[in-house]
């Protein structure tokens, strides 16, 4: 579980984030919504520990981040794994390589039991007949799953993805959210994903919080989101006529 | 006072290449990629230039000496001078400077750009000492290539002088010989070892640091050459006031 408490973020004197606290549960896909600019990749970064906040605090598992020395600090963030928007693989290696690589830097494992691991993960993300490609002759859902397995192979606490399915087709954003929401319930983690993808609100929003302008304007689930009155979230949402269409049904279930 | 700012953060860059390790298994074949990378493919550049620079500086030297006074041992004696004391270690330093420096520039930038960086750190690994530290170590191998082309800038000269007909091959090998004081070696392996750090450090920083895109790196690869060939010169003035004076 991850808590957020009041956490501000400048960089000059742009304040990006205007104090947000909410709370990230566990065995839960948690997904960070708004516009562009409105602060997610800040609010997701500062998560991950490579912003420090300015003010405000967060709490990993109960543990108050800025109470810990620098090495403690390296150590929580091994315990984490991150989906990057661009996959973020490193190109000089094999997919089989990349997935490897937080064991071969974070565990005394010998090789076999490495290859046994990274195996298990590249057939749990379908992706068992590509150990020896480079992640440049992957596709991009390829990258989005080897980067997925890469985040998870060490057993991480928490999960974070940054717009995951971007640049993706339909069919292949679905399956990549249904994995990560298969995933955050089989190992049991927190996972917050930033997205504005309204497929992934609807798919696996167990949990949302809409920001914009560096707040917190709106939280609930995929249950309530299409009934609320809020009208920055109600503007988000039905931006689309699709979504328009999607109200004027829900609203019509409701009568 | 972004000059101040970047020297502050290049000190700083240095000291972090240093704190928490990286495995060790995993260092080793970062270093022995690193000295493929940055040693042995920089080889044939390297001895291609040496050999015909060498030759070059014998040629000038041939033709410029048209004095019958003056001995022509003093062409090889000339060529070693220069070869030794500044044509091999500052100036294949200043093309290594564009070689390796805009490659090790380029590579850690692109890492930057498509947030390979960020994924290194978001595992909680020192990314500095990963990226940086194995240049470092791979890159005090530098003297060794600095040795090959002392070797091949002589051996361009001696070929030059006795193809041209400018100077006998005896004259040319007395030369060589001639009023031989080891400390200039030293002196040279000396100025090759700053210039490897230089070589290691400075575009790294600049790849490390940079902000923007694709055309960012490229700045940025330009950006390190001038100033990796600035600290090269300035350097060189230091420390040959310092050692030869």
């Amino acid at each position: 579980m991850i808590e957020v408490n009041d956490i501000h973020k400048s960089f000059g004197d742009s304040k990006i984030l205007k104090g947000i606290s909410t709370t990230f549960e566990k065995g839960k896909t948690n997904l960070v919504i708004g516009q562009s600019g409105s602060g997610k990749t800040v609010f997701l970064k500062t998560l991950l520990g490579l912003f420090e906040p300015d003010q405000g605090s967060i709490i990993y598992d109960g543990t108050d981040y800025s109470d810990l020395t620098p090495d403690e600090k390296s150590d929580l963030r091994s315990k984490m794994g991150m989906v990057f928007q661009g996959s973020a693989l490193f190109d000089s290696m094999t997919i089989a390589e990349n997935v490897k690589f937080p064991l071969r830097m974070f565990t005394k494992q010998s090789k076999s039991e490495m290859n046994d691991r990274v195996d298990l993960v590249l057939k749990r993300v379908n992706l068992d007949d590509a150990h020896n490609k480079l992640p440049s002759e992957a596709s991009g859902g390829m990258q989005k799953r080897v980067a997925i397995a890469r985040a998870i192979v060490n057993q991480p606490r928490f999960l974070f993805c940054d717009e995951p399915n971007s640049g993706l087709d339909p069919r292949t954003a679905t399956v990549i959210d249904n994995l990560i929401q298969e995933i955050t319930h089989e190992y049991d983690i927190t996972t917050i994903i930033n997205t504005h993808d309204m497929n992934s609100v609807m798919e696996i929003g167990q949990k949302i919080i809409f920001l914009k302008n560096g707040i917190k304007e709106w939280e609930g689930s995929n249950k309530n989101i299409f009934k609320t009155d809020n009208e920055a979230v109600t503007d988000f949402v039905y931006s689309s006529d699709l979504f328009k269409r999607v109200q004027k049904m829900y609203l019509e279930e409701d009568m | 006072m972004s000059y101040l700012h970047n020297i502050g953060q290049y000190f700083l860059m240095i000291k972090a290449m240093f704190r928490k390790p990286t495995k060790w298994s995993v260092m080793r074949h970062l270093i022995f990629k690193d000295i493929d990378d940055l040693i042995i493919n920089s080889l044939g550049i390297v001895a291609f230039i040496a050999f015909f620079v060498g030759g070059v500086v014998t040629i000038q030297t041939a033709l410029n000496m048209t004095s019958p006074l003056i001995p022509k041992t003093l062409v090889g004696f000339a060529t070693r001078q220069s070869v030794i004391l500044e044509f091999a270690p500052t100036f294949i330093s200043i093309i290594m400077a564009g070689k390796v420096g805009s490659f090790i520039t380029s590579s850690i930038g692109t890492m930057r750009v498509t947030e390979q960086i960020d994924a290194l750190e978001v595992m909680g690994i020192n990314a500095i000492n990963y990226l940086v530290f194995p240049k470092f170590v791979a890159l005090m191998l530098y003297p060794f290539l600095i040795s090959i082309a002392m070797f091949l800038g002589i051996l361009g000269g001696l070929a030059a002088s006795v193809i041209g007909g400018f100077v006998s091959l005896d004259d040319y090998i007395a030369g060589i010989q001639l009023d031989f004081i080891p400390f200039h070696v030293a002196y040279a392996f000396i100025k090759t070892f700053v210039f490897a750090f230089l070589l290691a450090t400075i575009p790294s920083y600049y790849g490390y640091y940079m902000k923007g895109g694709a055309l960012e790196v490229g700045k940025a690869s330009t950006t390190s050459f001038v100033w990796t060939s600035v600290a090269i010169i300035l350097l060189n003035y230091i420390l040959t006031q310092m050692l030869l004076s």
